[in-house]
């Protein structure tokens, strides 16, 4: 009986498999919770039409109306068209930037793999620099750093704030993209490319009619995570001035009389709204992730 | 050293008694019964194998003697102490059975030695320098000197299953469960952990082994079970069970196996 | 010291690129203290999330179903929200509704302060994310293993403090390790309650310098910097508590 002729590094039964790095770990939730969510913020608004009689100080325009001044429902009942359009804006806005940022994102991930050195590096170093800054900086930096206007060919292209924000917006998801189809491509088996070689495919071919179609499959839940976070990001075009849904928020706030105590179920309602697009992209995105996890 | 008895109103249990009584036990997961009313006596220093196709609940019978498993009816005793008893404390109880699995179940951040000696020092909260001399003699008699500041990892299945049997021996026990603990090890690492066990065995420590290597049993043990489908349906010493079993399931079964 | 305020001063004189931060003290004073709160938000935000994520997980594995239902809604709700809406919401929303305090003057002061809305607001916000990815690392070990720990007399605590905890977190490492450097990138957001934050003392200063190139891509350099200094310590941390024999290709 000899141990030490065993072979170590035995594959263990001690730790399951780990989940891959990429796909976020997803809440387990269902339709109660969407429900207790609604509760909830129906009991925050609840607090505040309470509140509401008790700050005849606070608007007294309200009260010379000799009703009760409007309850945070009926502001906000009252104001829905006009906070749907800005909310709406958001969506346009999000749904460009990730336009925008995926064109480029995967031009930039095929810029890591390629073969020229130096192209290579500066699309590394170009990843890394979009990836680790905030998105509010690179938000700043889009709207400073871009002029107001091109001149092409004697022609004026007018860049507005909302165009500049959409490319502000477009720089972290190019990054963000760049690193997901690099990270796909490095998980696709070697020995797919060696087989794609030993059947005379050049690498261009291998690449787009081998690799990149089953790129698509890992890429698409993360992607769908980051169109998740971008889309909640458009709020911040609001601190650059682009007139979204919290710009118009504030405005409702100042038009009803500015009472504090509306903030709360007015801000309530703008997370309400991005709860609602949101939360099915993600449970989405679960359902993806579990589904190819169990194919792949 | 005798573990002292936990329950007060417990009769003192003297070594002429069974060591382990099971009687009548029932458990079922859900919808499937998986042990109907089974029953049978373990003597102090006897070795006792299960044997059964899978799925006949062997495992399961073994995981309710020391409580990992709560049973629906019927009653376990161990020294006299009922492990059915809402009331009981389990550290006594598993102080004095140990347990071997088949997927070892090492700590993976813990090296074999630190495997050991965590529960006497954590749980018993006896002192270190003490525990671990003996965890090193332990990791000796189950033959992995200079194997001590391994991880699990770096060990095969064979030396993996060892120190598993070492860290239940840290604790002492005075019966030792083992859960088909060679199932998932390469045949030729089988051997140095079925030595392992003999030696155990012979030094007189009391166990109860669900296994599938039927040459062993027969060798080790002093009385074997045959389970099938949550029933025991034959049992007797070894060279009677093998040589004329009347049941025909148990025929069928070694019929496959041998 | 002298010698870089010397070499940022004749910078500007000659090629006219402005890093007033260097050379002026103000600026330069300015400039330190949104570093250090940006640190300070990032470290005291880590810190709460992390235990935000650990009592949270554990009590995702409570036997009480509403416990349970609260975790999961909490962490559904700061998943699927906007964190700047939430930040607003916490300070503009809930701090009116807080009773005020008197200051040593004497003035009426709110109970929290921006910085203190702003922590709060972000350790939510990643404790929720932490939640959930300690969960995974909770459910990535087997129950077989908890089982060694049961048979070996542990309690439920001592398997969960002694065994289920330590693999949990070599197992989550690596998404713990984005969230965080996404934490250190949201401290951002304090910006909009008027936090002074490394982004909020940048945009004072190009707005009083006139010097928005210089500033963008300092502030562009010193994040960058920041999330490298934080990657390579969880790195150093991931390192130090890998097993050997355990994990190799696994993480990476």
């Amino acid at each position: 009986m000899t141990p030490e002729r065993d072979p170590p590094f035995r594959p263990m039964a001690v730790l399951l498999p780990l989940r891959p790095r990429e796909p976020e770990p997803l809440p387990r939730v269902t339709t109660r919770h969407g429900l207790l969510f609604v509760t909830a913020v129906l009991l925050i608004a609840t607090v505040a039409h309470a509140q509401a009689p008790d700050a005849p100080a606070a608007a007294p325009a309200a009260e010379a109306l000799t009703q009760a001044p409007a309850t945070a429902l009926t502001v906000i009942i009252k104001w829905l068209p006009l906070l749907m359009k800005g909310f709406l804006f958001n969506i346009l806005i999000s749904v460009l930037a990730m336009a925008l940022g995926t064109v480029a994102g995967l031009m930039l991930g095929l810029a890591q793999i390629s073969q020229h050195r130096w192209l290579r590096q500066f699309a590394w170093v170009t990843t890394q620099f979009f990836r680790n800054a905030p998105w509010l900086v690179l938000l700043f930096f889009a709207m400073f750093m871009i002029p107001y206007q091109f001149t092409v060919f004697g022609y004026v292209i007018p860049f507005p704030d909302w165009v500049k924000a959409i490319i502000g917006f477009g720089l972290p998801v190019m990054a963000n993209v760049a690193e997901l189809l690099r990270g796909a491509i490095r998980s696709i088996p070697n020995g797919q490319w060696e087989a794609a070689e030993s059947l005379a495919f050049s690498r261009n071919k291998t690449l787009w009619l081998i690799i990149l179609p089953q790129c698509v499959k890992r890429m698409l839940p993360p992607w769908m995570n980051l169109y998740s976070l971008i889309t909640m990001a458009t709020v911040m075009a609001n601190l650059v001035g682009v007139s979204e849904m919290l710009t118009l928020t504030a405005e409702v706030h100042a038009a009803e009389g500015g009472r504090p105590e509306l903030l709360a179920p007015l801000y309530g309602f703008a997370m309400l709204c991005f709860f609602i697009y949101c939360w099915p992209i993600d449970r989405a995105t679960q359902y993806l992730e579990r589904r190819f996890h169990v194919k792949t | 050293m005798k573990a002292p008895i936990g329950a007060p109103a417990a009769a003192p249990w003297t070594p002429d008694q069974p060591i382990v009584s099971i009687r009548s036990v029932r458990k079922s997961f859900g919808a499937l019964e998986v042990l109907k009313d089974v029953s049978f006596d373990v003597r102090k220093g006897e070795v006792v194998c299960i044997i059964g196709p899978s799925g006949s609940g062997k495992s399961t019978l073994i995981r309710c003697i020391n409580a990992l498993v709560p049973i629906d009816q019927g009653s376990i005793l161990v020294e006299n102490q009922e492990v059915n008893d809402p009331a009981l404390d389990k550290l006594m109880l598993r102080r004095k059975v140990g347990m071997v699995f088949q997927q070892y179940n090492l700590f993976p951040h813990k090296t074999a030695l630190q495997n050991v000696m965590m529960a006497p020092i954590q749980v018993l909260k006896q002192n270190k320098a003490e525990v671990e001399e003996r965890a090193r003699s332990l990791l000796a008699k189950v033959r992995l000197t200079g194997k001590e500041n391994s991880y699990p990892g770096e060990l095969s299945g064979g030396q993996q299953q060892r120190v598993a049997i070492a860290r239940s021996l840290a604790m002492r026990p005075d019966i030792m469960l083992f859960d088909e603990v060679t199932a998932a090890l390469d045949p030729e690492t089988v051997k140095e952990v079925l030595v392992t066990i003999r030696e155990l065995a012979e030094e007189g420590m009391t166990c109860i082994l669900v296994t599938h290597e039927m040459k062993f049993a027969r060798e080790i043990a002093d009385h074997i079970y045959f389970t099938d489908r949550g029933v025991i349906v034959e049992h007797g010493p070894p060279e009677e069970f093998f040589a004329n079993a009347k049941d025909e399931r148990t025929r069928a079964f070694l019929g496959q196996i041998l | 010291m002298d010698l870089l305020a010397e070499w940022a001063r004749s910078l500007y004189e000659t090629t006219g690129i402005n890093l007033s931060y260097i050379y002026d003290p103000w600026d330069r004073a300015r400039f330190l203290s949104g570093l250090w709160m940006t640190i300070y938000l990032s470290v005291v935000g880590v810190i709460f999330s992390l235990i935000i994520g650990a009592v949270g997980a554990w009590a995702q594995s409570s036997p009480l179903a509403p416990v349970r239902w609260l975790v999961n809604a909490f962490v559904t709700f700061f998943r699927n929200t906007p964190p700047l809406v939430q930040i607003l919401f916490f300070y503009f929303g809930l701090s009116p509704l807080l009773p005020r305090v008197e200051d040593p003057d004497g003035m009426m002061q709110p109970l929290l302060s921006s910085v203190q809305w702003a922590i709060i607001a972000l350790s939510l916000f990643a404790g929720a994310f932490n939640i959930e990815i300690f969960r995974s690392g909770i459910e990535a070990v087997p129950n077989s293993t908890k089982e060694a720990g049961e048979a070996l007399g542990y309690t439920r605590l001592g398997v969960y403090r002694h065994i289920v905890l330590p693999l949990a977190l070599r197992v989550c490492l690596p998404a713990l390790n984005n969230n965080l450097v996404n934490l250190l990138k949201v401290t951002s957001l304090a910006y909009a309650i008027a936090v002074p934050e490394l982004l909020y003392v940048c945009k004072q200063i190009w707005t009083d310098r006139q010097n928005v190139p210089e500033m963008m891509i300092t502030l562009l350099v010193v994040y960058v910097l920041l999330v490298g200094v934080l990657v390579w310590g969880m790195h150093r941390w991931e390192r130090a508590l890998a097993i050997p024999g355990y994990g190799q290709g696994g993480v990476r």
